[in-house]
């Protein structure tokens, strides 16, 4: 690769915009969210439900809902290209191909009247120059990769027919049908029970480490962020709070956010029948949130009329340690 | 009523559920959904019962509150097996339920208020006005606003929905409430917030609960007994503490260990289980756990009874070649 040498960045997104119209008017989903995925580097966004997790991996993808959902700003370069400026052709060949994406619910992202086979199939005939009955072979190699008993014979059957791991392996094979460069995952295993979680997180692993692509892994469970990721992104209310190396963030959480975020998660290791630290309130309607500090309703910090309305930085504090610089809600 | 007194017994409890085909619909086989549970629990302690999807756990807890009848085995609350007629009342009134989801547990066409008074409505506690009084005292116990009487539940967040089925759980002052998933479905902030509820509540009000999940710090968080679950079997049983320092059952095992820890620094020998739980209509011949691993020793396991294993007080394990070292 050539721009390996001069760039190791794959996917850097800059001042992402995403607003979308509602009922109540028009609602900003995403508010200039920076960050890149480097070459081999398994990216992890964290958040809770509404942060802009989903709509950041569909930005990317450019499968926001139409006409409802808008990019009012900003870029998405992916190997040195502009996605937003591609054509709806060109950004057909970079999806599927190129990016390669998991849903969370394999049973929704599955065709239930066509057989599996047929649907791996799909990915190789729309970006390779081969026959159909390569392609089925080439889907037969794929399911045996993702671990997949049997492929010969499974490769006939349909989604219905197989448990809830079975069709996530189905999505995956899916998705890394043509070598992807960059994998998006989209909570991945929350359908998913522990013991098939592990089996799933652990199959990503070594496919990624396979083919070596870059994972963007989009999850609200911290344990999962912890065991798998090289850095990690926190989103809040349609920002970037913090993002840092997995093992810094979770050793120096530094906006108080981040830090609530670590101490309410009941852990394995932890002391049963204490009272767990909260965050107060609940994660804010995205109709009404103020232009500064988003987070300062539910910090219980006190904050001033400036802090409130006034947007703060999102600063490098440390080498590669990245903060939103709220004086109040920021500590070192 | 003391503390440490058994509140609920569950012995030898099945719920099948027939298999149809054919032309006429005969029963042509059964879903072992639970195939023989044992359990006890003990006035204001907190039992978890973990296990896979499918393993049979909610049905368990429906049968509990007796939304499903059981095949066959007993259930005794309180000393009393729990049968039709007047006891039945008063079971009913005593043992209450909290669902996973709370958008689809609440009726959206109900007020708050109408929705947490409807058991009261139903067993006549009290006339309308005390009624009332109780509801504002249950909203204000949950950590809701006074005005949310008269609002409906879309109203509400799903943390705030969830107090809501809390609310209507403790209406009728239940001793012990079957909490199936209750946190499942809520945000990380949120579900720490309705976890500290539920343990001040259990404080307060000296409740007991039956708490399902899947989410094992969850339950190590809250729980003082766990129960695991796998296949309509319970295969290990015992103090919390104990079981997750030191598990007797290979499948325990495997569960601790996949449970991701949010501790970067960590790095731990996880043990992978293959596939996926097997069918409860058509269950392996031995183990089934044994025969998931493909065990060495599952062949012993073929054809044998399991027996349940004493290892201490309150403490045991379904025997079994397989899964448990002698």
């Amino acid at each position: 690769m050539t721009n390996e040498a001069k760039n190791d960045s794959l996917l850097k997104v800059k001042d992402l915009s995403v607003s979308f119209a509602t009922d109540e008017g028009e609602v900003q989903a995403l508010d200039a969210v920076d960050f890149e995925v480097k070459l081999g580097q398994t990216l992890g966004l964290v958040g809770e439900s509404g942060c802009g997790k989903s709509v950041t991996a569909l930005s990317v993808m450019r499968l926001l809902p139409r006409p409802m959902g808008k990019i009012n700003g900003g870029s998405i370069h992916f190997e040195g290209k502009d996605l937003l400026k591609l054509t709806p052709d060109e950004m057909r060949q970079v999806r599927g191909n190129e990016i390669g994406m998991i849903f969370q619910e394999p049973m929704n992202a599955l065709n239930p009247v066509r057989s599996i086979g047929d649907q791996i199939s799909e990915s190789f005939l729309l970006h390779q120059d081969i026959t159909r009955k390569q392609a089925w072979l080439k889907s037969i190699e794929m399911l045996d990769e993702v671990g997949i008993p049997v492929p010969e014979s499974r490769v006939f059957e349909y989604p219905h027919q197989l448990s809830g791991g079975m069709r996530q392996r189905i999505v995956i094979a899916i998705a890394l049908a043509c070598k992807p460069k960059l994998i998006i995952a989209d909570e991945p295993t929350t359908a998913l029970d522990v013991t098939v979680q592990s089996q799933i997180l652990d199959l990503l692993q070594s496919l990624k480490e396979k083919l070596g692509s870059s994972v963007l892994l989009i999850t609200h469970d911290l344990g999962v962020i912890a065991e798998t990721c090289d850095e990690v992104c926190v989103m809040y209310a349609g920002r970037m709070v913090e993002r840092a190396p997995v093992k810094e963030l979770f050793a120096h959480p530094m906006h108080a956010y981040t830090r609530g975020l670590l101490s309410s998660i009941p852990r394995l290791d932890g002391i049963p029948k204490t009272e767990l630290s909260t965050i107060d309130g609940m994660v804010p309607s995205l109709s009404e949130l103020n232009s500064g500090c988003r987070f300062a309703p539910r910090s219980g910090l006190e904050h001033s009329k400036e802090q409130i309305e006034k947007r703060p930085g999102f600063i490098e504090i440390n080498p590669e340690h990245w903060v939103e610089a709220c004086p109040v809600c920021l500590s070192i | 009523m003391t503390a440490g007194e058994k509140i609920l017994e569950i012995e030898d409890l099945r719920v099948h559920f027939p298999v149809r085909g054919g032309i006429f619909r005969r029963a042509v086989g059964a879903c072992k959904a639970v195939d023989g549970v044992t359990l006890c629990l003990k006035r204001g302690q907190t039992l978890g019962l973990v296990g896979e999807s499918g393993c049979g756990k909610s049905t368990l807890a429906k049968s509990v509150v007796k939304l499903i009848e059981p095949t066959s085995g007993t259930i005794r609350f309180g000393n009393k097996e729990v049968i039709a007629g007047e006891a039945e009342t008063n079971f009913r009134k005593s043992v209450q339920m909290v669902f996973q989801d709370p958008a689809e547990s609440l009726n959206s066409r109900m007020t708050v208020g109408t929705i947490i008074g409807e058991p009261l409505d139903i067993h006549q506690v009290g006339d309308p006005k005390e009624r009332r009084h109780r509801v504002l005292q249950l909203l204000e116990q949950v950590g809701l606003p006074e005005n949310a009487i008269k609002r409906y539940p879309f109203e509400f967040s799903g943390g705030q929905r969830q107090r809501i089925g809390i609310a209507r759980a403790l209406a009728l002052n239940p001793e012990l409430i079957v909490l199936d998933e209750p946190v499942s479905a809520l945000d990380v902030s949120v579900q720490s917030q309705v976890l500290n509820l539920l343990m001040d509540l259990q404080a307060e009000l000296g409740l007991t609960y039956l708490l399902i999940a899947h989410d094992l710090a969850v339950v190590k968080h809250v729980s003082d007994m766990i129960a695991v679950m796998y296949l309509g079997k319970v295969v290990e049983m015992g103090p919390m503490q104990e079981i997750y320092e030191n598990p007797a059952h290979a499948y325990t095992k495997a569960l601790i260990s996949a449970v991701p820890v949010p501790d970067p620094t960590l790095k731990r020998d996880r043990i992978l289980i293959p596939g996926d739980v097997p069918s409860p209509i058509n269950p392996p011949k031995g183990c089934a756990f044994g025969s998931r691993m493909n065990s060495p020793k599952y062949e012993q396991s073929i054809g044998r009874e399991l027996k349940v294993k004493q290892l201490s007080e309150g403490r045991w394990v379904l025997d079994c070649p397989c899964c448990v070292d002698p």
